[in-house]
């Protein structure tokens, strides 16, 4: 401990876990596909059923994958950019430990078929208490590290991770109000349309800052340090950050399209669905445009080959979901597959490579190394992920159009021209494919993970020096060019 | 009906919702700047971590006009739809209203197609080779998810083809069933019959009349106690279709037809329930689904 230096270890401890969570929720995710293709695998055991194990590979990947990555990142951009050791002591491990145990309850209880049945909030209320601990904990520790900052300036990705852990904790805290009826059962504070309200407002905004601020912060720290270039638009990342900020708070009822939500509330959420295209793509155009003048290390580079890929991901989803908000296309799309190659064109391709790409950056760093133990590996597991994810959301899409246009068919009599078995028979094929996929980006978790061990293996953990005061700090430097 | 307690908040999350879209525009407005042809973008000046720094680019034209667009559409729907508290919209449209206009259209469209069936008789449609294809594609939607494709059921879901009916199998009968839906309600008799031992008697007489493998001796005795459940499956245990009350000499079991599950049945009774159908369905596609359901279980034209 001592203030010349950066605290790398918990960055270390949560980048590998960052590898471990990843193959296991993407692990649990594979078979889970493989029981909608062969519904025997779940062999007639309760933990194993689909029900169960659904919500254990969300909330692995997610929570786990997803949180562990954002904590390890996140804790390194903001040190390096405010020149200051993380802030708070103690916290910063109890926010590692924390973490870790509120997974391992999680792989536990749901299984054992514990559960809110809040989408993406299922875990019950002595968890959710921990969370909201080491949620606080974490917003102490990181505003703490920017309160102590030795630079004038705030740099974006702290924006971005900022906005992130507030409103997380606020997400977290009003939609998991709930009344306990004993140690592993509570009921909810809403009822009914409320009830659902409020789910998707928490719903879409962990959607909104989980899965996109955050890792919109990653982007902001990492592609420019890997592509050696300014970020493109200082003015962009203004605008488009705080049309973000605006807008994503009310996305949520687009989820609750044609149900009991009164038709303004539909009409809201459809509305700033629409308007965040722009906002989002702000954040894609700043980052590819990044790497203008730099286009040529994009050939040889598999790192950049990850992070830029991911913002294309990320422009496709941001995309594709106002159009899905849209009524009319809505009516078509929901409940259908297309919603879950929709997440997965996300989830995958935007958070998980954006993620895969910041580790190849970070693990060298953090065990003295310059690069990573095998960068063939490297651009190995970029091809198998691609691949994997087109496969994925290619297949996803098809079934899920495939699958509206069938349960709206009707006969001349108006009587329906499939019934839901059919079209569940007809998705077999593209479920088998959507398994295929899955496994592609599986094992590339297993390549990375080897990487991981070769490098960790023939490293030695470093922790970084904070440099002196003056030196490029831009402290004594005028407010404004 | 109003969604608000009392009009302050409608016009509050009007003011926010207008309050957000508006400032993404003056956002947009305020960040707007040209660049003077052939000037060179230079960096903010800030720098961070040896070597982060940013350009000061002009937010690129194509994407600011996206933006635009997005905006001026939200206004214009917020003035055509309902979406700013209880303003209601220029349109008048609701969902509710939608919903429905298409149920009406349909009914014009479709409604044509049924009244024909309506005042046939039931024997009569279930001839009828275009009658039997409605029907038939009717109960795959709205039946099987309990009866099966093939209508032969599944374990508490009755068989429908076998020609056996717990409440009469007469084409009304089966149309009554589809309209009403019906409650079988059989109360746990484990006292009645005189606790575990008493349910284990009359368990083996229960599958003795059926022929089914039994403790000769413990029918026997058994025999005696089932006149507790003659109220309802009548002394000859053959049933009653009034009450839903199952015919146990049969060998059908909708429950299971083990010892274990007949005492089961005993002991703790059971509440078996089809939905009634009349709302969601109406009279006239009940009535081609009860000629098709009828039609399953009799001998085909020809062969008697």
């Amino acid at each position: 401990m001592n203030d010349t230096q950066y605290n790398y270890k918990v960055v270390r401890q949560f980048a590998v876990m960052t590898v471990i969570w990843g193959i296991v929720g993407m692990l649990v995710g594979v078979i889970i596909a493989a029981q909608l293709a062969w519904p025997a695998l779940n062999f007639d055991i309760p933990w194993l059923t689909y029900g169960r194990l659904r919500p254990l590979h969300t909330n692995a990947v997610i929570f786990a994958f997803g949180g562990s990555a954002l904590f390890a990142t996140s804790y390194y951009a903001v040190q390096r950019t405010c020149h200051a050791r993380l802030f708070g002591g103690p916290l910063v491990a109890f926010t590692f430990w924390g973490w870790q145990i509120v997974i391992v309850l999680a792989a536990i209880t749901l299984p054992l078929g514990y559960t809110t049945a809040k989408e993406y909030a299922e875990l019950e209320w002595p968890i959710d208490i921990l969370i909201a601990l080491v949620w606080v904990a974490y917003a102490i520790v990181f505003f703490g590290t920017i309160a102590t900052r030795k630079v004038k300036h705030i740099y974006v990705a702290n924006w971005f991770f900022g906005a992130f852990i507030l409103t997380v904790a606020l997400l977290h805290i009003v939609n998991s109000a709930e009344v306990p009826a004993g140690f592993l059962k509570s009921y909810s504070a809403y009822a009914g349309v409320q009830d659902a309200m409020v789910q998707w407002w928490y719903g879409h905004n962990a959607v909104g800052f989980f899965l996109t601020a955050g890792f919109l912060g990653m982007m902001y720290y990492f592609i420019p340090k890997q592509a050696g270039r300014p970020v493109y638009s200082y003015r962009l990342s203004i605008v488009h950050f705080w049309a973000l900020i605006f807008t994503y708070m009310w996305a949520g009822p687009h989820h609750l399209h044609y149900t009991a939500l009164p038709d303004w509330a539909q009409s809201i959420g459809m509305i700033f669905s629409l308007i965040l295209l722009a906002p989002s793509w702000g954040g894609m155009i700043n980052g590819i445009m990044t790497l203008s003048g730099a286009w040529h290390k994009l050939r040889t580079d598999p790192i950049l080959k990850f992070l830029i890929v991911s913002l294309s991901f990320y422009g496709m989803s941001t995309f594709e979901g106002p159009m899905m908000s849209i009524k009319t296309v809505n009516a078509l799309s929901h409940y259908t597959d297309w919603t879950v190659g929709h997440v997965h064109s996300g989830a995958l391709g935007w958070v998980a490579m954006i993620s895969i790409g910041s580790l190849y950056y970070l693990l060298p760093r953090l065990f003295g190394r310059t690069e990573m133990y095998s960068t063939k590996a490297i651009t190995l597991h970029f091809w198998i992920t691609t691949i994997g994810i087109v496969l994925y959301i290619a297949s996803m899409w098809i079934a899920g159009v495939m699958q509206g246009l069938m349960w709206r068919a009707v006969n001349e009599d108006g009587t329906l021209t499939y019934t839901f078995v059919e079209s569940v028979k007809a998705t077999y094929p593209y479920y088998v494919i959507r398994l295929t996929g899955g496994l592609l980006v599986l094992s590339g978790m297993f390549v990375m993970a080897w990487n991981m061990f070769k490098t960790i293996a023939a490293g030695k953990a470093v922790e970084g020096q904070i440099p002196p005061v003056s030196a490029g700090s831009g402290l004594d430097a005028p407010a404004h060019a | 009906m109003s969604d608000f307690v009392d009009g302050f908040w409608s016009l509050y999350v009007a003011g926010i919702t207008l309050l957000s879209v508006i400032a993404c525009a003056v956002l947009l407005t305020m960040q707007h700047q040209k660049r003077a042809p052939g000037q060179a973008v230079g960096t903010t000046g800030h720098q961070w971590d040896e070597d982060l720094a940013e350009y000061n680019n002009p937010l690129p034209k194509w994407w600011m006009w996206l933006f635009w667009i997005t905006i001026v559409f939200g206004l214009v729907y917020f003035a055509l739809y309902p979406g700013l508290g209880t303003f209601k919209g220029m349109l008048g449209w609701t969902s509710t209203g939608q919903y429905q206009a298409e149920q009406a259209k349909a009914d014009a469209t479709y409604g044509p197609v049924f009244k024909k069936y309506a005042a046939m008789d039931i024997e009569a449609i279930a001839k009828d080779p275009q009658a039997k294809a409605m029907g038939e594609r009717m109960f795959l939607t709205y039946c099987s998810q309990c009866h099966g494709s093939d209508a032969r059921g599944a374990k508490g879901f009755p068989n429908l083809a076998d020609n056996d009916w717990l409440w009469g199998g007469e084409p009304q009968a089966i149309l009554t069933t589809i309209l009403e839906g019906r409650t079988g309600m059989m109360p746990p008799m484990g006292a009645a019959v005189g606790g575990p031992e008493g349910v284990k008697e009359v368990a083996n007489y229960v599958l003795s009349l059926s022929g089914a493998a039994h403790d000769a001796k413990l029918a026997e005795a058994g025999k005696a106690k089932f006149a507790a459940c003659a109220a309802c499956h009548g002394p000859e245990a053959k049933g009653n279709p009034a009450l839903g009350a199952p015919n146990l000499t049969d060998k059908v079991w909708l429950h299971g037809g083990t010892l274990a599950a007949i005492s089961e049945q005993i002991d703790k009774g059971r509440t078996n329930v089809m939905p009634a159908h009349k709302e969601f369905l109406g009279p006239e596609r009940s009535r081609l689904i009860a000629a098709y359901v009828w039609g399953l279980s009799q001998p085909p034209a020809g062969a008697k």
